[in-house]
């Protein structure tokens, strides 16, 4: 279908030119000690954002269902054990999402 | 540990390990973005080489599922790049590590995905190149090789959202977020960036939320000083 490569073909080169707008601009040399001190705090807010929009979005709105059962037993575990497997942190909230599920709990 | 045939790549190992977990979770989410993309009439290769060359998850759902639910090919583009958007900010924040001529940036700046940067992040701002790269050489590898899976006819999967995958990826993050979670200054942005993704999630088109959270971070232009 030619709407689809159409739209790989957009979306891959805008998606290009995000990503290295930066790098190809600036890249290879130190950056504006402001800039640099903004920057070192970008990971811990876009994260934040990702989290928060992902266990609570739906459209138009937030709501409060089994995905946030999930990602809370798997905060309890990241918060509380600082070496905790990745994956075990990622299975937890898909299990414990998936069985909430299959019980009707949460909304 | 570093035998010599692989010396060349030795580099890659530190991401390696700090990305295969990442890279198991993105290649399981990668098998149903192949499937919807190919249910969506888009065959077998363009989600492929989509999955090649955007490399950007939620951008990619969008676009498909736009396209697949009938929508305007300007619905699903200005989805995708609003989605995808946060890659400027977080390219400026990998810039001052990726040396070379222009096109050698260019090309490493494409293995940044939310997860390569993130594992990259030492948490005090500065980027490990190692790790961003050999994470990104290895978390491309899973998306493309989990979206092949998806189009190859992974048809006899069940629902993603019955095996509870939807959670699966804010878990991700929060595993990604907590160990960034041990200075003040981190803490205060991540609740910032929190707050203002949940302020505009009910209005704003799905994206915005995450480009206008990255503000969070502004105040850190005067914290410079106190940091070590």
């Amino acid at each position: 279908m030619t709407e689809g490569w159409v739209v790989v073909g957009l979306v891959g080169g805008l998606t290009v030119a995000f990503k290295a707008l930066g790098p190809v601009v600036l890249g290879g040399r130190p950056l504006p000690p402001a800039l640099t001190g903004a920057l070192a705090l970008l990971a811990p807010a876009v994260l934040a954002a990702l989290l928060v929009t992902q266990t609570f979005g739906a459209e138009g709105g937030l709501v409060l269902d089994e995905r946030a059962l999930g990602v809370g037993a798997a905060a309890v575990v990241a918060l509380t054990w600082r070496r905790a497997p990745t994956l075990l942190v990622i299975a937890l909230a898909a299990a414990v999402t998936a069985v909430a599920r299959l019980l009707g709990l949460g909304g | 540990m570093r035998a010599p045939p692989f010396s060349l790549l030795s580099f890659l190992g530190p991401g390696f390990r700090r990305g295969w977990p990442l890279t198991v979770a993105v290649a399981a989410f990668g098998i149903p973005f192949g499937f919807l993309a190919r249910d969506a009439g888009m065959g077998p290769v363009a989600p492929v080489v989509m999955s090649a060359t955007t490399f950007a998850g939620s951008a990619q759902f969008a676009a498909v599922s736009i396209l697949g639910a009938g929508g305007t090919i300007a619905a699903a583009v200005g989805a995708a790049a609003l989605l995808n958007g946060r890659y400027v900010p977080i390219g400026l924040s990998v810039a001052s590590v990726l040396g070379g001529p222009w096109w050698r940036r260019a090309l490493l700046a494409q293995l940044v995905v939310d997860e390569s940067w993130a594992v990259a992040n030492r948490g005090d701002g500065r980027i490990d190149r190692d790790v961003l790269v050999g994470a990104g050489v290895l978390l491309w590898l899973g998306w493309v090789g989990g979206t092949l899976l998806g189009v190859l006819g992974a048809s006899v999967l069940p629902d993603p959202e019955t095996l509870g995958l939807d959670a699966a990826f804010p878990a991700l993050f929060l595993a990604l977020l907590a160990p960034q979670l041990r200075s003040r200054p981190n803490l205060a942005a991540a609740a910032g960036g929190a707050a203002i993704a949940l302020a505009l999630h009910p209005f704003a088109p799905a994206g915005v939320p995450i480009i206008a959270a990255a503000a969070a971070c502004l105040p850190g232009a005067f914290l410079r000083g106190e940091r070590s």
